[in-house]
């Protein structure tokens, strides 16, 4: 039986972690190489950075974190932001990613996808989703969440399998830095139309709202403040959902 | 002197192996040649491409047969993820590619019943007498290894019912899970792999 998995975030530019609010007011949270470290050590069962930098010579210096974060770490490492190309996805993974997520470029080009996975398989092709609630309908959103595309998330998960990938990393816009918890309903939506496994984000504050992520389909989830702010380690929130009966790596 | 050979089979991603083994201080290298494969201390056959592409791999190389004389002479020979699928003589994801025969089987892919590809943290059930102890490693696959080959060791795993996660005999080890990103668990079976 597969573990329900924990994935720390990290968002990077510029070699440092940052945390927003809604994907905005970026402020400082650290090492990516300390925090990485950290959280292994804690338990962590996979690492996610997203590159938010907004610059060439940024995203340049995101390639340098990438090998010093994988110098120490022995669980996967995702990597995702500003991927546009298949030479993106090889110059991230020539750096030490694991797996490369897409998110604006897919929508774009959706054939990238199946280059992707064709090219290093479908383990290593993860895609991010971005939506939010419009009138009814669970709308895709890009570029950091500032474009809203004429896209149903759910529909694009069920295309995004069909493509070849290989792992959904689905984030609520909605609930982003809210610290309210995910959003249940979409998560719901999405793991009933689509089986690939997903990855929910944007809102997590508390164990609980971990436990009703898996309740709702979620196979892991990813958090970025609760664990930059202190609040919880890794650990402690592995101890309070194998509590809850939800089976994680201890 | 300790230094491992990485079968350089396909262009995909090995850094994490290659960090893995730096953080042991031990010394690696790529490895397309018949003569390292068989005479080196360490060999790794890494899991990395389709089943077809590895196996044309295996054929441009001309590496076949220094693989098989390497498992015979009992030198040690770690496979991992698809590494371990080669062994098989075929497998559903490439119908018409050979594999390397070492085990009579073909390789099956996991049934709709489950979410493919398996991926995430699986526990690894073996014996006590195992190269390595009871622990969750990291998986990331589609097909896999169904019965246990005679004449050798292996290890169980339950996702779409028990498949076979590893198999060992002599010095050789394959490995179904990514050991470089098994946490330090994995990190435990390599340096016990690496003292072979």
């Amino acid at each position: 039986m597969l573990k329900s998995r924990i994935i720390p975030c990290l968002d990077v530019n510029n070699g440092r972690v940052v945390k927003g609010v809604k994907f905005q007011h970026l402020r400082d949270a650290g090492s990516p190489v300390e925090l990485a470290s950290l959280y292994q050590q804690q338990g962590a069962d996979e690492l996610v950075i997203l590159d938010v930098a907004a610059t060439r010579e940024a995203r340049l210096a995101t390639l340098q974190t990438i090998e010093d974060v994988r110098r120490q770490l022995s669980i996967p490492l995702t990597v995702g932001g500003g991927v546009g190309s298949i030479d993106d996805a090889l110059r991230l993974l020539n750096a030490g990613a694991d797996k490369v997520s897409i998110n604006s470029a897919a929508v774009r080009n959706p054939q990238l996808i199946n280059e992707m996975s064709q090219r290093f398989g479908a383990q290593c092709t993860v895609v991010a989703i971005d939506a939010k609630m419009d009138q009814g309908v669970f709308q895709v959103l890009t570029r950091s969440g500032t474009t809203a595309e004429t896209i149903n998330a759910i529909a694009w998960a069920m295309e995004v399998q069909q493509r070849g990938a290989g792992e959904i990393l689905l984030t609520s816009f909605d609930r982003d830095g809210t610290r309210l918890g995910y959003d249940l309903p979409m998560l719901e939506a999405v793991t009933a139309h689509c089986s690939l496994p997903v990855i929910a984000s944007g809102g997590a504050n508390s164990v609980a709202h971990m436990v009703a992520a898996f309740e709702h389909g979620a196979h892991a989830v990813l958090a970025a403040s609760i664990f930059h702010d202190g609040n919880l380690t890794v650990a402690e929130v592995k101890r309070q959902l194998a509590a809850a009966g939800i089976e994680v790596r201890q | 002197m300790k230094r491992v050979q990485i079968i350089n089979t396909s262009v995909a991603n090995i850094r994490s192996l290659q960090a893995a083994f730096d953080r042991l201080h031990t010394p690696w290298q790529l490895t397309e040649r018949a003569d390292q494969i068989v005479s080196a201390t360490h060999v790794v056959l890494p899991g990395v491409g389709s089943f077809a592409a590895a196996a044309d791999a295996l054929d441009r190389l001309e590496i076949r047969q220094a693989i098989i004389d390497r498992i015979e002479l009992g030198r040690p020979l770690l496979c991992i993820c698809l590494g371990l699928q080669l062994l098989g003589e075929s497998s559903e994801e490439s119908p018409n590619a050979r594999g390397l025969a070492v085990l009579p089987h073909q390789i099956r892919r996991f049934s709709t019943a489950v979410k493919v590809p398996q991926l995430g943290w699986n526990e690894v059930r073996t014996a006590a007498a195992g190269p390595f102890k009871t622990g969750a490693a990291y998986f990331a696959n589609s097909f896999r290894l169904l019965e246990p080959p005679t004449g050798w060791g292996y290890s169980e795993t339950d996702y779409d019912g028990p498949f076979i996660s590893s198999i060992w005999r002599d010095r050789t080890l394959a490995c179904q899970f990514h050991p470089e990103l098994s946490g330090a668990w994995g990190q435990q079976l390599l340096q016990n792999w690496l003292e072979t």
